[in-house]
């Protein structure tokens, strides 16, 4: 037994003082599992006779369900559209969606059911960016290209060349709201409130308190809540000590809850947030105590332009109610693929994907749609006010 | 055939078996991660069974401790990315590092098992459910504040070198951990807490000792399992080990059958298939004709069916699937089998 174990812890030191570096190309990932890329014999991946097959993984149950189902009713209003106008090429466009759960695991499984099961052509999806990496990182070596609707995440585009997105991403998001803190409102001191458990809120709180000191504000508390925790009285007693003139919370659905709580305490700030406030439950849970609040966004639903009151009207007669943000980038990212599938001179992947990448001003819901040399979308977000039951627009934010 | 040698028989004759396994099937992308999930699910529900089935105990902080295991193993591997053993191809160098953080993803785990374990396996009753279950939200609120971890994003980048055949294996050692548990006088003893703890007690049996030595067994391969997770799974997120988890595992081993390694190994591959069987299953009901298909409305109410199954199950069969029996009982007697203390 002893000297067993003096073996091992013998070969441990010999191992550690044997490593190197390795050498500077990475080899291919693990040897067995790596290695079938290639589709199934039979043709173009996901293109059969007269239909073209994508594939769509979302959130349909679990934490992030209510973005999950509006991404995905766009998607099937953009493909019903699309067939409705004679396809692509002569060919129906059919979608295969799976939900995940809202887990990175279960995202994961999926896109390898749609890559290697299903044989999709491409992948659309997710909203959640730890679960859009999980899909990137099966996408990427299967080279499918993927184009996330929603993550905004800048992690998400680094882990490949088939890997896009038709939103901004966080830091610029962040940007969006400490300027227009600053610059519309002139506000000096504001006070951040961030949910721990989710990268977003992280991502956007960071770049808002770094951008807005930068343009001479000033943070003047910072306090940190749990999704899912359901009393943040503390938290906003303390906030109300510093006396802020505006309170940034970049969360999701929470924030109906903490602006009933800061207004029972007597908080008067105002209240700034991202396009995880864009939601139908907003108004809901948040009632008289969200209005007057604002939030960064993708689109605006009050924009008159034509292209943006259609998609409106018909996502509102097939699914009965006002399409929110990710409901539009969805539409946009299915239309984005339709596009670079027509523009392509083949069915191939490659083909496919520099098509996506050659995306240039395509005019989406979501405002004009330039992808630049790192996969993600060059356009300016919004500024909504939160009225009775409906939002404002207010100013837009160019990049 | 000298005994030290017999013993080593299974253990041969797996390797064999999934070696060949991996040859066939390991170039099927989707088929690998599914048994890859599945093994580790296995892995979960054994493991949970010496502790919850055998001696009696409730632990409901599984996830936890693949959490750590995970944690640590996914990191170790991340930092040795760009490292490679002198003298050793870069194939095998990498599984030596894989399998050495699989080792110490389970050693992390079994000490915080250890920690959790000792004050709490002191007491009669149902403290080592409370414990663990703070454990287990312990652990996943101190990985998502760490930037080290990821936060809330999760760890991603760490090298995928897990195999068929490395799940599998892990499945096998855990199993077979368990069948000797049961055939030893440790088993018998665990059983006799199961049983009567007092009695147990009386008869000499020291129950504390022997309840933590196999929590910590039991934390184990947790870690190990949380490992292979971290090298199959492309990122690692807190979202991933919730307390929904750790009663995911509680249901393999209760609807097994507490106490039968058979019943959680069964119940583990149901319980983890049966969302993706229902997948195909809507899938051929909804056909692949244009439009909107049946099995995109459905695929969303695949949780609530599962759920259903469950309940019927437990209706049909409250001692679980198993009870407390294991498939090798009906092995013919001239083959050597465990004997558990008590039937």
């Amino acid at each position: 037994m002893r000297s067993a174990l003096a073996a091992v812890l013998t070969s441990c030191a010999l191992a550690l003082v044997g490593c190197e570096k390795k050498a500077s190309a990475p080899p291919p990932p693990s040897a067995p599992s790596g290695g079938t890329a290639a589709a199934p014999s039979g043709g173009t991946p996901g293109v059969t006779g007269d239909t073209i097959l994508l594939g769509e993984v979302g959130s349909l149950t679990g934490s992030e369900a209510t973005f999950g189902i509006s991404t995905r009713n766009a998607i099937e209003l953009a493909i019903r559209e699309v067939n409705a106008a004679g396809g692509v090429k002569g060919k129906k466009i059919e979608i295969r969606v799976y939900d995940n759960q809202s887990k990175p695991e279960e995202a994961a499984q999926a896109a390898n059911r749609l890559i290697n099961q299903d044989n999709v052509l491409l992948i659309l999806g997710e909203v959640a960016s730890s679960n859009s990496m999980a899909m990137a990182e099966k996408a990427q070596p299967a080279k499918v290209p993927m184009i996330s609707n929603a993550s905004t995440n800048p992690k998400v585009t680094e882990i490949g060349d088939y890997i896009f997105r038709v939103c901004f991403i966080d830091p610029f998001q962040g940007y969006v709201m400490a300027k227009f803190a600053h610059d519309n409102l002139k506000l000096t001191k504001v006070a951040v409130l961030r949910d721990l458990g989710s990268a977003y809120s992280q991502g956007l709180a960071d770049v808002f308190e770094r951008k807005f000191t930068e343009m001479g504000g000033k943070i003047v508390a910072r306090e940190t809540y749990t999704k899912g925790s359901t009393d943040f009285r503390s938290q906003l007693t303390a906030i109300k000590r510093a006396s802020p003139d505006a309170i940034y919370i970049p969360g999701y659905n929470d924030i109906g809850l903490i602006a009933r709580q800061a207004r029972e305490l007597g908080v008067t700030a105002k209240l700034m947030g991202g396009d995880g406030w864009d939601s139908e439950k907003l108004f809901e849970l948040g009632g008289s105590a969200i209005e007057g609040s604002y939030f960064s966004n993708h689109y605006s639903p009050d924009d008159p332009n034509p292209r943006i009151q259609k998609f409106i009207a018909d996502y509102k007669a097939a699914f009965g109610s006002v399409p929110d943000s990710l409901a539009a980038l969805g539409y946009d990212a299915a239309m984005v693929a339709v596009d670079a599938i027509k523009r392509a001179p083949s069915f191939d992947r490659a083909a496919i994907r520099d098509a996506i990448a050659q995306t240039k001003n395509f005019p989406g819901v979501t405002g004009t749609i330039t992808l630049d040399d790192k996969r993600n979308a060059t356009k300016p977000a919004v500024v909504l006010e939160v009225g009775k039951g409906k939002t404002k627009y207010v100013a837009t934010i160019a990049p | 055939m000298p005994a030290w040698l017999r013993g080593l028989v299974p253990v041969l004759i797996a390797i064999a078996v999934l070696a060949v396994l991996q040859l066939l099937l390991g170039h099927l992308p989707f088929f690998v991660y599914l048994a890859s999930i599945v093994g580790v699910n296995v892995i979960l529900a054994v493991s949970l069974n010496i502790v919850n089935g055998m001696t009696g105990q409730f632990s409901i902080g599984h996830a936890g401790f693949m959490a750590v295991g995970a944690y640590t193993a996914g990191k170790l591997s991340f930092l040795l990315k760009d490292v490679a053993i002198a003298g050793l191809p870069a194939v095998v160098s990498d599984q030596v590092q894989f399998l050495g953080t699989l080792l110490a993803g389970g050693a992390a785990a079994a000490i915080c098992g250890f920690i959790v374990g000792l004050p709490s396996l002191r007491l009669r009753g149902d403290y080592l459910a409370i414990v663990t279950l703070g454990f287990g939200e312990i652990i996943r609120v101190i990985v998502q504040n760490m930037e080290v971890f990821g936060r809330a994003l999760g760890l991603s980048g760490i090298p995928q070198t897990s195999s068929l055949f490395a799940v599998w294996f892990c499945v096998f050692l855990v199993v077979l951990v368990a069948r000797r548990i049961v055939g030893s006088t440790h088993g018998r003893s665990l059983w006799a807490i199961r049983e009567d703890e007092v009695a147990a007690e009386a008869m000499g049996v020291n129950t504390t000792g022997y309840k933590v030595r196999a929590f910590v067994i039991s934390s184990f391969f947790a870690g190990v399992a949380g490992g292979l997770f971290a090298h199959f799974v492309p990122i690692i997120n807190p979202g991933s080990f919730t307390f929904v988890k750790s009663i995911e595992v509680v249901v393999m081993v209760v609807l097994g059958g507490l106490g039968s390694t058979t019943g959680a190994i069964v119940a583990a591959v149901i319980l983890t298939l049966l969302p993706e069987a229902l997948r195909t299953l809507f899938l051929q009901l909804g056909g692949l004709g244009a439009g909107v298909s049946l099995a995109q409305k459905v695929d969303q109410i695949r949780m609530p069916v599962y759920g259903i199954l469950l309940v019927v199950l437990m209706l049909v069969r409250p001692q679980g699937l198993f009870g407390t029996r294991e498939v090798w009982d009906l092995l013919p007697r001239w083959i050597p089998r465990a004997r558990k203390g008590l039937t």
